[in-house]
């Protein structure tokens, strides 16, 4: 057994409480290889080639503590903010990593379709979970990941059977608490979409209380031939700016003629780290992910993206654009592995960032693997400041250089968000930016 | 949402003295006085003086690099350029001290010899903003969506733009002859007091050139003023001026009445470069 530091302990206490819970016995030694694995790589350091840009020193050296069940204090009115209007499939909401059924809220579904929690799921849908739980998110070098499948506890579990198309969206809602001490939470979700469905599955993160706390969760996608996903990673400033650290991980597995449609918000939190992966494994699919991040002050937000496309005639697109004002600083790093086979790939990559102040700091990283000798990969990475031109050319018609600003960094990330194809989240988000800005509100009206 | 647009100077009383100067520049609505403006240390503008009244139509002409483009720029209140000396009264007023916006607010329109694109931002969208804020300094009432979008159905008609392209994020995937319509159209939205038009006609077949001459024409009026910046006389036989200017080196070598730009369109501008060159 790996010697753990202490540094570590905390973590290995939590998974000796994980451990002693009953659970299926496919599960444990999953758990078990990741715990080891995790006190292997340890919480990573700016020597980490992955983490270079991201430094989680401040996750390291807090003492975070399992939350317990219950007791949380958490209302529907404190929630609410957080919440998006409109997730007709209904909206689940766990607290500290545990099905709160009490705060969640059912929905209109067509028959057939399995929503609930995985930890319900895994005996009553222990087939499926075996097959998919913890079997596709598997990058061993990930210390965060390896720890987020030693120690989950609950999430959302969706199936969705062949041929059905939900029309309905279905919202999950993490809220991490952290009153007296610092607190971490493991949610783990998979959505499993068999062939020709389609489904539409909207993630909101968030932490309540003032006290730092670590929420880390892992959403495994299972696309099957033909089917459609789209998939929304939404992390939220909570009732603080800065004592959230959220790190997580999408994985999409993607079967033939399918595609997986992505977005992630970003508009708060002290750290937060999100790992997007793809496996292109099946002909003809697409992986489109678009992404805006928004923060100030002096968050941290890093998208870190990596798509394998295994075989040919796999498209993907990545979007992300970033706002960063006061001493905030954004990553971004896409990489993109075309595998010796993967003929006739067609993969863009987009990372912009707009800069409000001399002090925020964006550090993008594209990386092209590419193996085979007939695809069609381009990337491209902007970092400015706002448009002298275009502020003289909105103030040059009359309106205000704050009111110019405000609209030029508006249409900044309008442009991004219009890629939400779910419209309640679009306004709310729209709405997230307006209030952001300068008197951002008045253009709320249109 | 109160205050976004409007001014923040709180507008005074004109005093005695100063309401006796408005009245006696009544119609002299525009001079510059031994305008001076460089960029980054180059000096452009080398002394340039022109008054503009109102009602008049003044243009302005000359060979690539002689500081067109800078005069119109430093009248809208570019911050690009340093004016260095002179002065430019507008209206009785110090137009120099005047933010662009606020220029904007008091009647200065720039018609771009090359239009921003503005990705996420419609044209609908950010004109109305702007006309009410000029509306709301000028004590009007600001216009609701409805009587908005019923007076851009009308001006996009005078200038025969498709009102799909409004709703479009501005100038973005717009043609060369589009972008300059929608300079006319926001001209003719905004009701300008004095319009400098930067070379609007460059580039554009006879067709758009028509439309935008068209638009500038039913402008016109006894109140308003427009100073036409072009490299090309084919302008001005759609938009006669009342007078023509040629700038050379930063400084107005010649000024005539419209027959001096059929001069120039005879000769070139080598004629008035050599003239220039050797009154200096």
């Amino acid at each position: 057994m790996v010697e753990m530091t202490a540094e570590k302990n905390a973590y290995a206490e939590a998974f000796e409480i994980i451990e002693a819970q009953a659970g299926p016995s496919w599960l444990l030694p999953i758990r078990k290889a990741a715990m080891a694995r995790f006190a292997d790589l340890g919480i990573p350091t700016t020597r980490h080639e992955e983490w270079k840009f991201t430094n989680v020193a401040p996750i390291r050296k807090l003492d975070f503590a399992l939350a317990e069940v219950g007791g949380h204090g958490v209302t529907p009115d404190r929630i609410a903010p957080f919440v998006c209007d409109g997730a007709t499939g209904g909206t689940f909401v766990f607290v500290n990593g545990h099905f709160d059924k009490g705060l969640s809220k059912t929905g209109q579904l067509p028959a057939g379709i399995t929503v609930g929690s995985v930890a319900e799921a895994v005996s009553a849908n222990a087939g499926l979970l075996e097959q998919h739980l913890a079997r596709h998110a598997t990058n061993e070098q990930d210390a965060f990941l390896a720890l987020n499948t030693a120690l989950m506890r609950d999430g959302l579990f969706v199936h969705v059977p062949k041929g059905l198309v939900v029309e309905q969206p279905i919202q999950a809602v993490f809220v991490t608490t952290s009153e007296s001490d610092p607190t971490m939470a493991f949610s783990r979700n998979l959505i499993v979409a068999d062939e020709s469905s389609q489904v539409t599955v909207v993630e909101v993160h968030v932490g309540l209380g003032t006290i730092p706390f670590l929420a880390s969760s892992v959403t495994e996608i299972v696309v099957g031939d033909n089917a459609t996903v789209d998939h929304y990673r939404v992390t939220r400033e909570g009732e603080l700016p800065d004592n959230g650290f959220f790190v997580g991980t999408t994985h999409a597995q993607q079967g033939r003629d399918c595609n997986m449609r992505s977005f992630v918000a970003t508009t708060g939190g002290a750290i937060v780290r999100n790992d997007a992966t793809a496996w292109l494994g099946g002909e003809g699919s697409d992986f489109t992910i678009n992404g805006l991040t928004m923060i100030e002050g002096r968050q941290l937000a890093d998208n870190h993206l990596c798509i394998d496309h295994a075989v040919p005639h796999c498209t993907s697109w990545e979007y992300f654009k970033g706002v960063y004002d006061d001493d905030a600083r954004g990553v971004f790093s896409g990489r993109i592995n075309v595998h010796k086979d993967a003929q006739k790939t067609d993969a863009k990559q987009t990372n912009m960032s707009l800069l409000l102040s001399d002090r925020a700091l964006v550090d993008s990283k594209p990386q092209l693997e590419i193996f085979a000798d007939d695809v069609k990969c381009t990337h491209g990475a902007t970092i400015g400041q706002l448009d002298d031109e275009a502020l003289f050319y909105l103030r040059s018609r009359g309106m205000m250089r704050e009111a110019a600003r405000s609209l030029l960094v508006f249409g900044f990330c309008r442009e991004s968000l219009q890629e939400i194809r779910f419209t309640p989240l679009k306004k709310q988000l729209e709405a997230l930016v307006f209030e952001r800005l300068p008197h951002g509100n008045v253009f709320l009206e249109d | 949402m109160m205050g976004l647009f409007d001014n923040a100077n709180v507008k005074t009383t004109p005093g005695k003295v100063e309401k006796q100067r408005i009245e006696i520049e009544k119609t002299k609505m525009l001079e510059i006085r031994n305008l001076h403006a460089s960029v980054e240390g180059h000096e452009i503008l080398r002394g340039v003086d022109l008054t503009v009244n109102a009602g008049e139509v003044h243009s302005i002409m000359g060979p690539n690099g002689s500081g067109k483009s800078t005069l119109a720029q430093v009248l809208a209140g570019r911050d690009t350029y340093e004016v260095t000396e002179g002065e430019i009264i507008y209206n009785g007023k110090n137009l120099l001290e005047m933010e662009p916006d606020e220029r904007a607010r008091e009647g200065v329109f720039l018609a771009f010899q090359y239009p921003v694109e503005i990705p996420g931002v419609n044209t609908n969208y950010f004109l109305r903003a702007a006309l009410n804020a000029k509306r709301k300094h000028h004590g009007q009432d600001e216009l609701d969506a409805m009587d908005f979008l019923s007076l851009v159905k009308e001006k996009a008609k005078t200038v025969q733009l498709n009102e799909k392209l409004l709703s479009r994020a501005i100038n973005e995937g717009f043609s060369g002859g589009e972008k300059k319509r929608n300079e006319i159209f926001q001209m003719a939205v905004l009701e300008p007091t004095l319009a400098i038009l930067d070379e609007t006609d460059s580039g554009l077949d006879i067709d758009a050139l028509r439309i935008v001459s068209e638009g500038v024409n039913q402008l016109r009026s006894p109140d308003r003023a427009f100073v036409l910046v072009t490299h090309y006389q084919r302008l001005l036989n759609y938009i006669v001026p009342d007078f023509v200017h040629v700038l050379v080196r930063g400084q107005i070598a010649k000024s005539g009445g419209k027959e001096l730009a059929l001069e120039l369109e005879e000769r070139g501008y080598a004629w008035v470069e050599g003239e220039s060159a050797v009154a200096s």
